[in-house]
């Protein structure tokens, strides 16, 4: 990538080769999580969490991980289950919300419906942040995901039933209200501790009226 | 009791069925191909949920809650992955009717960058200055 504009961030270049030209691979005690993961998916497609059909599924993970490596997934080391069953339980609304906003414009709108492209620059600098944000806003009513721009953390987005300045800026505004959900659940201790001291959104429209 | 799940059952699986409908219908009547992947991704999503409850009630047995799961997950994993995927190629094909967008934010980066040579730096685009709203 060169981007010589802007100056590298540690966890952007943790997965790239570094200057020296050697490639970073992933300590098990990063990798812990995913490897539960993979055992899980084991157990689960052989319908057995016996202990003994686990240790075998665990080891298989070990050897898989290790035969194909990649990058790193740099997890954030904070995790608030209060916030993520929020989150879970605001995503399946949204999640209908959405079925019942494409059904309407599928059958009342048709051919007339308008849409936008429009870039969000997030707040995060967090590849996992970024990769869930677009995962989410994919998901959820209005946009997905047409292009990334890692480098500056941007989204451009594809938003359906956008056709006025004001709704530009409210879709904005709700992309960066998942990201601001998401850092709340699973992002670093720095970049939770930036969203709560920073004014929600409401808080600063009513501060800028007169 | 019975019953009662029987029926659950039903009303589940029809509407997970109707939400899968609702994505044909939208492939059909969207005007191009970059709205056409919202009703391939947001319904069916739903749908499989639904259809997923439905026979988890139906088949009344835990070891199969975790293939469900499993499957559902799967699906929200990849579905938004194949969106991108193709929205990012169609972009800049001419299925993208990008005439009828209300704004388009991206038109100017892909430019610059498609008229940038092949090596050297990426000439800088600040995302707040492009578009009709920009201050």
């Amino acid at each position: 990538m060169p981007n010589k504009n802007l100056a590298p961030r540690d966890q952007r270049i943790d997965d790239a080769l570094d200057t020296a030209g050697v490639r970073h691979r992933a300590t098990l005690k990063q990798e812990w999580p995913l490897l539960l993961l993979l055992v899980f998916v084991w157990g689960a497609l052989w319908q057995d969490f016996s202990p003994g059909n686990l240790i075998f599924g665990a080891v298989i993970a070990l050897v898989i991980v290790n035969l194909f490596p990649l990058p790193p997934v740099v997890l954030s080391g904070r995790l608030n289950l209060w916030y993520c069953v929020k989150l879970f339980g605001w995503f399946l609304g949204q999640v209908v919300a959405a079925s019942v906003h494409v059904a309407w414009l599928a059958v009342v709108r048709g051919k007339k419906t308008r849409s936008s492209v429009i870039a969000v620059p997030l707040r995060t600098d967090s590849d996992l942040i970024v990769m869930t944000v677009g995962h989410v806003l994919t998901l959820i009513p209005g946009s997905f995901v047409l292009d990334v721009d890692r480098s500056s953390s941007t989204l451009y987005l594809h938003y359906i039933d956008v056709d006025s300045a004001r709704e530009v800026e409210k879709a904005r505004e709700n992309i960066r209200d998942i990201e601001r959900r998401l850092i709340m659940a699973i992002g670093s201790q720095d970049e939770y501790e930036a969203i709560k001291n920073e004014c929600s959104p409401r808080v600063r429209r009513t501060k800028e009226k007169p | 009791m019975d019953l009662f799940l029987d029926v659950l059952v039903a009303v589940l699986l029809i509407l997970g069925c109707l939400m899968s409908l609702i994505a044909g219908i939208g492939l059909l009547t969207f005007p191009d191909m970059l709205t056409r992947m919202h009703a391939a991704t947001k319904p069916q999503v739903l749908g499989f949920l639904l259809i997923f409850a439905g026979l988890a009630i139906h088949l009344r047995s835990w070891t199969v809650i975790p293939v469900l799961v499993l499957a559902w997950a799967m699906q929200l994993l990849t579905a938004p992955v194949s969106a991108h995927m193709i929205g990012r190629a169609g972009y800049r094909t001419k299925h993208a009717a990008k005439e009828t967008l209300y704004s388009d934010e991206l038109r100017q980066v892909v430019e610059k960058v498609s008229s940038a040579p092949h090596t050297g730096t990426v000439p800088e685009i600040d995302p707040q200055e492009t578009g009709p709203d920009a201050k």
